[in-house]
């Protein structure tokens, strides 16, 4: 195959994974602080993407404007399953905090099911088939801005934990959970926001992703699973880890479709996954714990 | 000899008189059910089978795994390909698909325990391998990919075992066998050495470690068993359906369905998974049957009474529902 086939191929592949990373970073950022895993993740981002769909089919909004209310929608959801639900069973077994999500998870497919039916459904914006060239390079508009939101977004979530003074008080829950607590943060309240912005940044994902792939409600817990692929892969808690590993992730099936079969992208990424765990069980950039 | 037994199953004379009560019930369910009740009661029987297979590994060993669908599949898969291509009935077949389900388990469980992938990550990877799995049965051509592999469905005369061939009762018979038998068996292995090394492990690894169990080879023991016996579950299920399609035997939800029973009527109890059975499947399919009396068709109803009824025990009874029940009713299992 030339050249240009694969720098095409690999520029696709590291624009979707961008958004992929944007969506991993949710789960990296909610596992990292609260130390539990949101077996619910894609499930959360299909919400954003009906929610997407709904906003453009009836009153032709862009996705792209839509960024930041979708967002902010899966923000206070996010914050009430966190304050309301989730909070009780930080003290529990983690198969007990994973089955929960699980149900959460399956409630929220087969609701999505009910209201909007088993087919894909998708937003037809105007620039859906343009394209832009520089040189050899042919990228798809679509997957430009696709790219360029979630590096928007990542770059604000980034500013929000190192600049702001919640953000920081975030991080400081992570590192030491009596610390934080002997300092006088309300940790649980924390934890609330935390899964929040956790959930703000697979809305944001959600939102973008509707510019490159078709919504179906059994998407959920593909992506559930792709994004702890990702996050496992970059370094499970690693925020820049969580990026690399989208956009390992984006240009392995980007390659796996166009080598192989399209269907089958997928499982090239759980051979990542394999692999990481087998050889560098921390991840990419995870730290190694003693 | 059945004294024997009687004083072998430990039970106290009220728990004797129920699991006599419902066998009875169980053992003449096809001469007074109609069929699409004794269906009913076949899937119930059969989720408590792979629900007590699941409970192997999660229940006593303390190994969450998300991806029993993989072993499932592979023993649906191995022994339809077996039937169809090569004429080797089931009661052979499940060899072949045990030995296949037993070598994948050992594979997972050997990359996950000898690099130390626990907990969460073990469970991901569980899903990864029967997804990986899913994936590739649906490319791979010799087992028909995704356009399903189909056993040859003939109006039979008579019943014939043998072949698995026959009557909704005969399966019945078959499923209620080896639910009994699996319920045996996890009897048996909870009250011996290698189910108290389990329950050491499941309520404390490194302890369990420290006191010099080996760790590593109970653990497998425990995939390997449970693997061995979800796939019969597999053989049955390609037997009594008929067709195979990877998007459905794979699919993370039946991983999900096999696990709800277990955890909704009590993980690493006995009795647990086949209360949850009667439980979850009974209150799903009076669900469904309620739908079709009003005129209902929700594809994704089931699914979202299985999701708020999951969200309800781990909330309320993180302990399930036979532990509660069994003290209510006297019958209560001697602690373990």
């Amino acid at each position: 195959m030339p050249f240009d086939v694969y720098l095409n191929v690999a520029v696709a592949g590291i624009l979707t994974g961008l958004v992929y990373g944007l969506m991993a970073l949710g789960l990296s950022v909610i596992f990292g602080v609260v130390r539990v895993v949101n077996f619910a993740h894609g499930e959360m981002m299909t919400i954003a993407m009906y929610l997407a769909v709904v906003l453009f089919s009836h009153f032709h909004l862009d996705p792209l404007l839509m960024l930041v209310p979708i967002a902010a929608v899966l923000f206070a959801f996010g914050y009430a399953l966190q304050a309301g639900l989730i909070n009780p069973f930080i003290t529990r077994p983690e198969h007990s905090q994973f089955l929960l999500l699980v149900a959460l998870g399956l409630i929220i497919v087969n609701t999505l099911l009910i209201v909007f039916g088993p087919d894909a459904q998708s937003v037809q914006t105007s620039y859906a088939y343009d394209s832009f060239q520089i040189g050899l390079l042919i990228v798809d508009a679509s997957k430009l801005y696709a790219g360029a939101a979630a590096i928007l977004f990542t770059a604000a979530l980034f500013a929000f934990f190192r600049l702001t003074l919640v953000g920081k008080a975030i991080r400081a829950c992570a590192d030491n959970y009596t610390g934080a607590l002997v300092v006088g943060l309300d940790v649980k309240r924390l934890y609330a926001l935390t899964f929040a912005v956790g959930a703000a940044c697979v809305g944001a994902a959600g939102c973008i992703m509707t510019l490159i792939i078709d919504v179906t409600p059994m998407l959920g817990p593909t992506y559930t699973l792709l994004a702890f692929i990702i996050v496992i892969a970059g370094g499970l808690g690693s925020m820049p880890g969580a990026l690399v590993g989208g956009i390992l992730i984006g240009l392995t099936e980007a390659f796996a479709g166009i080598l192989f079969t399209p269907s089958a992208k997928s499982m090239f990424a759980f051979a990542i996954l394999v692999l990481v765990l087998l050889f560098r069980p921390q991840g990419i950039l995870g730290k190694r714990v003693a | 000899m059945i004294a024997s037994a009687i004083a072998w199953l430990d039970l106290s004379p009220r728990a004797m008189l129920f699991l006599v009560l419902l066998g009875a019930v169980l053992l003449i369910a096809p001469f007074i059910a109609n069929d699409y009740l004794l269906t009913v009661l076949i899937l119930i029987l059969y989720f408590a089978y792979v629900g007590q297979a699941w409970n192997i590994m999660m229940g006593f060993a303390g190994q969450l795994s998300l991806g029993h669908a993989l072993y499932v599949g592979l023993g649906a898969y191995v022994s339809a390909v077996l039937f169809t291509r090569y004429g080797v009935g089931p009661w052979i077949g499940v060899l072949p698909a045990m030995a296949t389900a037993v070598t994948c388990g050992a594979a997972i469980g050997f990359l996950a325990f000898r690099f130390r992938v626990a907990g969460v990550y073990f469970a991901i990877l569980t899903i990864a391998f029967a997804e990986f799995a899913r994936i590739g049965f649906d490319h791979l051509d010799f087992v028909n990919a995704s356009a399903g592999l189909f056993l040859p469905v003939a109006q039979y005369a008579h019943n014939d075992l043998w072949r698995l061939r026959g009557s909704p009762a005969m399966f019945y018979y078959v499923i209620l066998a080896a639910t009994v038998l699996a319920l045996l068996i996890c009897r048996l292995l909870l009250r011996s050495r290698i189910g108290y090394l389990w329950l050491a492990i499941r309520e404390d690894e490194v302890a369990a470690r420290a006191a010099g169990i080996a760790t590593f080879r109970y653990k497998m023991y425990a995939v390997m068993i449970s693997a061995a016996v979800t796939s019969f579950a597999g053989v049955f299920y390609a037997f009594f359906y008929n067709n195979l399609f990877p998007e459905q035997v794979f699919n993370i939800s039946r991983s999900i369905e096999i696990i709800l029973g277990t955890i909704i009527g009590g993980i690493g109890t006995l009795f647990g998974p086949i209360l949850g059975a009667f439980v979850l499947t009974g209150l799903a399919e009076a669900l469904n049957s309620a739908m079709g009396h009003f005129g209902l068709d929700l594809p994704g109803a089931k699914q979202v009474f299985y999701g708020i009824c999951l969200l309800l025990v781990v909330m309320a009874r993180p302990h399930g529902l036979w532990p509660w029940l069994a003290q209510r009713i006297g019958v209560a299992e001697p602690r373990k």
